[in-house]
């Protein structure tokens, strides 16, 4: 199961390095984290997007991350009606023949060139994150050079459908 | 961003002073009576401070850092206080991480200050450096770098508070040099707000009132008593619970003592070497009612196998432990004591349960632990026996780990709680001397007996300079039976006796060793013997060392095979009356 869970938590130090040193030891296989600072100072928040076998262990993960001293509060959003965004940069060959091509290919992805050189494109897109998979794919014969993806990051809409089946905890 | 923590109101005539002095004025206001350190570059500075000041601490000098920690885990095993320790950066503190690792996995107390280079040379891989917080991030419940003088007095409150409360656990503070050697006018501000670390006490009266109720239905039920109860000093609650309830009793390894083990409702310890009837009623009963146990794996053998018709109560302060390892229907996060008080509070109307009670009894009669007696060679079982007979089950006994550590689990009876120290998550070697050094010092009064192997022992015996230099009355026991004797049964079991390096056929003297550390040393190696020579031992008022020389290939028994369930239990045997 691919689940997204946030955490809040409190800027210290080695926070980061706590958070994903416990999900290693745990064997827990992490897709991607993002974590940025929040709009109050000294709490930033964390998105995980975690690859869990069952059941058991989703409700193992956020007890342990509750667990940590510095974590103030944790969410598993996954079944929520939420926002979720990711950023990928990506580097694709081209030659003044193709770029126009290209051009189209990207357009319906509302995706836009940042930087153009004589043999490459730089394409920034932002989506959910089957969307910049469908992009990249299409780039994929155009040659890709070089790419970065920034990981989800993700919250709940401000408002939930009335039937939300939410994940709940035995404890 | 100027910190609002800083008082303006110092007195002009206040003396300045160093981060040391601060360090050293927080235990003294933690209320510390031991320190268990060793010195060295990074925290010359602090020793400095002791040296100055007159603390109303006594420090402990271990000959090794493996010994303060372990030294510091036995006297919070049995005082309920924090462990103290003190070492130096690098080569210091990775001597501690076996401690530390033991104390995490056992819950233990502790709480560790390491030295650190100076933060300007941090991450230049400066001579004795290491990255403590990085080592100590996956075996600590926390830890902390203290990288400005003013957060000195606050980080050392708050790991006192960590510690000590919820689930305890060992914390980590990394001090660099130059923060012990600044020097302030100022008095700094202890107070802290840990808003991500609230533990639950007190449990949900809801979760309360559900565990009543499937115990009024029950028609099989089982207590299973774990450390929590220890913790919790809940021994009393657990008792009169049980009692109230008429409900057989199991232990785990560490749960020893929480309950009488002498009490006619005590089955003794569950587990991979636990008694067949713990086993047998944690097997067949229909509900489990866990207290502070957190279902190690040598407790439950194969899982599918564990408790198949019971619905598992959980009774825990740590969250997280329910349903971890175990599926577990009735959750209840909070103190084992508030637990049980709210429990005993509630009235409960109890289905008739005496004749599965019988069976549990009857059980625990007819497959009692057993061994064969010898009449030339020391069988370990009953010179275990005959130490918990001389001592009248009072003592208090650490071990190291292996087969001297299940015999003296199987064999001394423990009537109270605080008196079993024992390495059981974690099963480190040379636990056992080190922590009874740091339970004679935290319970002077105390008679403790270290039941140690000759392989762990060898581990960490420079330790008995400690023990001389103190004079601590500790009796150490030597169950020697020159191998590494668990290892040995495995190989013996389950590797078609391929000894492979676990035989110790060149151990030392250990008399001449004894009296080279200036203790008494008495070997006895003739079943006869032993009534004297632990008479002898136990009238000694000093420490004393003995080197018994028990039968080689005595094994564990009864014992659950590796992947086994515990209903599939070896070595058991009917009793023949």
């Amino acid at each position: 199961m691919r689940r997204i869970i946030t955490a809040t938590v409190q800027n210290s130090s080695g926070v980061l390095n706590r958070i994903t040193g416990m999900l290693s030891k745990r064997a827990f296989n992490i897709e991607s984290i993002t974590v940025g600072t929040t709009e109050i100072e000294g709490i930033s928040k964390m998105t995980f997007v975690v690859e869990i076998p069952d059941a058991n262990k989703i409700e193992q993960l956020t007890k342990q991350l509750n667990k940590q001293i510095d974590v103030l509060k944790v969410n598993d959003i996954t079944e929520k009606a939420i926002v979720q965004r990711e950023l990928a940069l990506i580097k694709v060959g081209s030659t003044s023949a193709s770029r126009a091509e290209i051009q189209g290919v990207i357009e319906p992805f509302r995706a836009r060139v940042l930087d153009v050189s004589r043999d490459s494109l730089v394409i920034e897109v932002t989506g959910k994150p089957d969307k910049i998979e469908a992009l990249i794919d299409l780039l994929h014969p155009y040659g890709i050079k070089d790419m970065t993806r920034t990981g989800v990051t993700a919250f709940p809409r401000g408002k939930q459908p009335r039937q939300v089946q939410e994940f709940t905890l035995s404890v | 961003m100027k910190t609002q923590t800083e008082t303006h109101t110092q007195p002009v005539e206040q003396k300045l002073r160093t981060g040391a002095d601060l360090f050293v004025q927080s235990l003294v206001e933690e209320k510390v009576d031991t320190v268990f350190g060793y010195p060295g570059g990074a925290v010359l500075p602090i020793y400095d401070a002791l040296y100055r000041a007159d603390a109303p601490f006594q420090h402990i000098l271990c000959r090794h850092e493996q010994g303060l920690i372990h030294a510091a885990e036995g006297y919070a095993r049995v005082t309920g206080k924090p462990g103290v320790v003190i070492a130096t950066s690098g080569p210091g503190a990775t001597n501690l991480i076996t401690g530390i690792t033991d104390a995490m996995m056992d819950s233990l107390p502790v709480v560790v200050f390491t030295g650190q280079v100076s933060t300007a040379v941090i991450g230049s891989d400066a001579f004795q450096e290491a990255d403590v917080i990085g080592l100590t991030t996956p075996i600590t419940k926390h830890n902390y770098q203290v990288t400005d003088i003013k957060d000195l007095p606050r980080i050392t409150r708050e790991a006192f508070h960590i510690a000590t409360t919820g689930r305890p656990g060992p914390v980590v503070v990394d001090i660099p040099k130059n923060i012990a050697q600044e020097i302030t006018d100022k008095t700094f501000d202890t107070s802290f707000h840990l808003p991500g670390y609230q533990p639950t006490v007190k449990p949900n009266p809801l979760q309360i009132r559900r565990l009543a109720e499937a115990l009024a239905k029950a028609k099989k039920p089982v207590l299973l008593a774990g450390a929590g109860v220890h913790f919790a000093d809940a021994s009393e609650e657990l008792k009169a619970f049980a009692e109230k309830f008429e409900l057989p009793v199991t232990t785990t390894l560490l749960g020893l003592g929480s309950f009488p083990g002498g009490h006619e409702q005590a089955l003794g310890m569950a587990g991979m070497h636990g008694s067949y009837s713990a086993n047998m009623a944690i097997y067949e009963a229909d509900l489990l009612i866990n207290i502070g146990a957190r279902f190690d794996d040598r407790l439950t053998g194969a899982i599918q196998h564990f408790a198949p018709e019971a619905a598992v109560a959980h009774i825990d302060i740590d969250p997280a432990e329910i349903g971890k390892n175990i599926e577990t229907k009735i959750p209840v996060v909070g103190d084992a004591k508030e637990a049980l008080t709210a429990l005993l509070d509630i009235d409960i109307e109890c289905t008739d349960h005496s004749s599965w009670s019988e069976e549990t009894m009857n059980n625990k009669k007819e497959y009692p632990f057993w061994f064969e007696r010898s009449d030339d060679l020391i069988s370990p079982q009953w010179l275990i026996e005959s130490v918990h007979r001389e001592t009248d089950g009072h003592a208090i006994v650490t071990t190291d780990v292996g087969q001297h550590q299940m015999w003296a689990a199987q064999f001394y009876q423990f009537n109270s709680p605080h008196k079993w120290v024992t390495s059981g998550g974690l099963g480190t070697m040379g636990f056992g001397l080190p922590a009874a050094i740091g339970a004679q010092l935290g319970r002077p009064e105390e008679t403790v007996v270290a039941i140690v192997g000759d392989g762990g022992f060898q581990m960490t015996m420079q330790e008995m300079a400690v023990v001389k230099q103190h004079n601590l009355p500790i009796k150490v026991i030597i169950v020697n039976n020159e191998a590494l004797g668990m290892v040995r049964q495995w190989q013996e079991k389950f590797y078609e006796e391929r000894y492979s390096a676990s035989l110790m056929t060149e151990n030392p003297d250990f008399i001449k060793l004894a009296e080279g550390f200036g203790v008494k040393g008495i070997r006895v190696s003739k079943e006869t013997d032993v009534p004297s020579v632990i008479k002898e031992v136990f009238q000694h008022d000093g420490p004393v060392l003995v080197d018994a020389r028990v039968q080689k290939l005595d094994k564990v028994f009864p014992m659950v095979a590796p992947g086994k369930g515990n209903h599939e239990m070896i070595g058991v045997k009917q009793c023949e009356e």
